[in-house]
């Protein structure tokens, strides 16, 4: 068994910005595990700019804001990076099992980081009725056929829900030639931010409909078309308010919820609302010396904030160890 | 006469009242830093945006190499511009900021890789 001081799950933005802030605190033996074969996460796939103006004072992509932690990263020998690297359990002892190419490894941590992000909220947890036909994404995988496989998912879309990966989505099909019908919003404010409604929406002519929803979705095989209704303040059906929009492809993006199945099974008590790890303090957990950073703990609006709060994760960890010594 | 603007340069969104005399600024309200005023002048007058996107490699590490303009573009050929990226085909190894197409479409700014690609 592989016995480290510190392990971090997760090189996305979050577990970047800890193991840099753990080894800059004095932690010299860090192991970091990432799923994908490359780092940085899902910022990989965020092309659009918007990124790095509070942390770097400047206006970066997603890729270009990753970059400047990997290439810190790399520059630090105490670092070793685990690459297609997943973690399948995780014990209360801090003992984690993961997969790797041609291998089943065990490592035991003194302190452990989870910075495994979030994850998409989808129609389930919205229920909208319909049958299952093809064509029905939630907005981040969409982001990913698109900018990282290269495929283009559908031609005439409708986005449920105004999150800003939602709304960049709306962009990024127009850009790529396709159609987009409408974004729909059942509150009466937008989840995203306002420049997102301007430069994504309002600079293409794309119909906003608030306070409406989704009643169901047709089609058999592909999606053909929807239903849309106005709802009130009760976000009851407004009835006799009904239409129908002809799509052949649906967006999810109603929200997001930190990813913690791994902690969960090592005991750490999460708010059920939430699925945040119940906790009086940031990046910390009910069990000493495992921490949680970045969208895992709680979702936030922008990656500047997430490395901000992560490079903390990291000198909680390094004082935690000291602690022991 | 008054617009209503909001700024794009950052999350804050701030709301911009901007007062307009004969198709010239005389006075911007609302922003919380001096980009709001860069911002409303240029939307009044030539509205920019940096146009982003990825353009198809071949025999590269990575299908799709992230791209952007290292200066934004005047709002009117967004579409255009974004057509043009889809043409694009890369096929040596880049590596962040290298240039791809300078002087894209004699907009006087390059089209550059956000990536590395090996």
């Amino acid at each position: 068994m592989l016995k480290r001081d510190l392990v971090i799950v997760g090189a996305g933005p979050a577990g970047m910005a800890a193991a840099i802030s753990a080894y800059e605190n004095g932690v010299e033996d860090i192991l970091l595990l990432e799923r994908d074969q490359y780092l940085g996460g899902i910022l990989n796939q965020c092309v659009h700019t918007g990124f790095g103006l509070n942390y770097f004072k400047e206006i970066l992509t997603g890729p270009e804001y990753a970059h400047r932690f990997i290439e810190k990263l790399k520059g630090i020998e105490a670092i070793e990076v685990s690459l297609k690297s997943f973690v399948v359990c995780l014990r209360a002892d801090k003992t984690l099992t993961y997969f790797k190419p041609g291998a089943l490894e065990t490592a035991q941590a003194k302190a452990l980081i989870m910075a495994t992000g979030c994850r998409e909220k989808t129609r389930e947890m919205v229920h909208i009725a319909g049958g299952r036909p093809a064509g029905i994404f939630s907005a981040g995988l969409a982001q990913k056929l698109i900018n990282i496989e290269g495929l283009l998912p559908g031609r005439e879309i409708v986005i449920v829900g105004s999150g800003d990966i939602g709304l960049i989505m709306a962009r990024r099909f127009i850009l790529e030639g396709a159609k987009v019908k409408a974004v729909v919003e059942i509150q009466q404010q937008t989840r995203g931010l306002m420049r997102n409604v301007v430069q994504c929406l309002e600079d293409f002519d794309i119909p906003l409909y608030m306070r409406h929803k989704i009643s169901k979705i047709h089609g058999r095989d592909r999606v053909e078309k929807v239903d849309i209704v106005k709802v009130d303040e009760e976000l009851n059906e407004i009835a006799g308010s009904e239409f129908q929009l002809a799509c052949d492809t649906v967006l999810i993006s109603v929200g997001l919820i930190p990813e913690n199945e791994l902690i969960e099974m090592a005991g750490v008590k999460l708010d059920k609302k939430t699925n945040s790890p119940v906790s009086d303090e940031v990046n910390k957990t009910s069990i000493p010396g495992l921490f949680v950073c970045g969208n895992a703990f709680k979702v936030y609006d922008l990656v500047d904030s997430v490395s901000r709060d992560s490079a903390d994760a990291g000198r909680l960890a390094s004082e935690y160890l000291r602690g022991l010594k | 006469m008054i617009k209503e603007l909001t700024c794009i340069e950052c999350p804050k969104s701030c709301s911009l009242m901007v007062d307009i005399e004969n198709c010239r600024i005389v006075k911007v309200n609302g922003n919380q830093c001096p980009r709001g005023q860069d911002y409303a002048k240029a939307e009044i007058e030539n509205p920019l945006r940096i146009l982003t996107g990825v353009v198809l490699t071949k025999g590269l590490a990575i299908k799709m190499v992230p791209v952007r303009t290292d200066k934004p573009i005047p709002k009117a050929r967004i579409l255009e511009a974004a057509d043009e990226i889809k043409k694009l085909k890369v096929t040596n190894p880049l590596g962040i900021g290298d240039i791809i197409v300078s002087n894209f479409m004699g907009l006087a700014v390059n089209l550059i890789a956000t990536r590395d690609v090996l």
